[in-house]
């Protein structure tokens, strides 16, 4: 029983070392608080088809959109 | 969660410099600044190749880690923005990008160098989205209008593509599949003959004779 508490800790204390680097994505200080996904407020310049503050509509626009203005073999096929 | 990117198929890429100019007419970048540009390798030699190039965008940016005065900073979706209020344009991120992406203007507010000015990925800057001061710091912010980037939207051959780094690798993945190389190219042998031109001489042989069509 103390070997194996004695192990635990010898393990937990080896491995600690073992952790990861942080490898987010972000550096600096982000200054505008607002994400691209609440859009601009200008209802004639935003494109349809989503829906500003929502993050999932607004990355599945783009999505889409880059599928279908991008994407020539799938717009051949359509 | 999306991590914007850029991709230039240096295949279709036609030199046509239509990124160049959506890019100036977006955001009215001013004389003397191009925040994209189109780069030609072996430039009038048969199996020339074109790029375009701008910002990359990178995930660890070395103009992010040389800045002085910290101006630059990463959005959620990884584009690399600055500050202009902030910046001192010193040059420093010019001499450490090895894309050439900062640009400064010939008249600025500091001598001859002026504020830094460079793709924004279409995201605008630090300033509220869709605002006037925005639009004159940084042109336009298209991603907050759920639109791409000006440049990739308009290229007429679709070389370059622009979006989430997953969308766009797939989209390049299967056009490079479909496609084949070389000889296998549609539309080769109309432009080069029957032969694939630029390739070592033992090598034209295996050309099929009508260009791969």
């Amino acid at each position: 029983m103390r070997a194996a508490t004695f192990l635990a800790i010898a393990l937990v204390l080896g491995t600690a070392a073992c952790t990861e680097r942080d490898q987010s994505l972000y550096q600096g200080k982000v200054e505008n608080g607002k994400p691209a996904y609440e859009g601009t407020g200008v209802q004639a310049f935003t494109a349809p088809g989503w829906t500003p503050g929502d993050r999932n509509s607004w990355e599945q626009e783009l999505k889409t959109r880059a599928q279908r203005g991008q994407n020539d073999y799938s717009r051949v096929s359509n | 969660m999306a991590r914007m990117k850029f991709i230039c198929d240096a295949e279709r890429c036609i030199e046509c410099n239509a990124c160049v100019t959506a890019c100036k007419n977006e955001h009215e970048v001013p004389w003397g600044v191009n925040r994209r540009r189109v780069v030609t390798l072996n430039d009038g030699v048969p199996g020339e190749k074109s790029i375009s190039v701008a910002c990359m965008h990178c995930s660890d940016a070395p103009c992010m880690a040389v800045c002085p005065v910290n101006c630059f900073y990463h959005t959620d979706e990884g584009v690399v923005l600055h500050n202009k209020d902030t910046c001192i344009g010193c040059g420093y991120c010019s001499y450490a990008c090895p894309f050439g992406a900062p640009q400064f203007p010939s008249q600025g507010t500091f001598g001859v160098r002026g504020k830094m000015d460079k793709c924004t990925f279409c995201a605008g800057g630090p300033e509220a989205h869709g605002s006037e001061a925005e639009f004159k710091k940084y042109g336009r912010n298209r991603l907050a209008e759920g639109k791409l980037p000006a440049c990739a939207e308009m290229c007429s051959t679709k070389a370059l593509l622009a979006g989430d780094g997953d969308v766009i690798a797939d989209i390049f993945r299967t056009r490079v599949v479909t496609r084949g190389k070389g000889a296998e190219v549609w539309g080769w042998g109309t432009a080069y003959g029957s032969k694939q031109a630029g390739q070592p001489q033992g090598t034209q042989s295996n050309a099929p004779a009508n260009g791969g069509k």
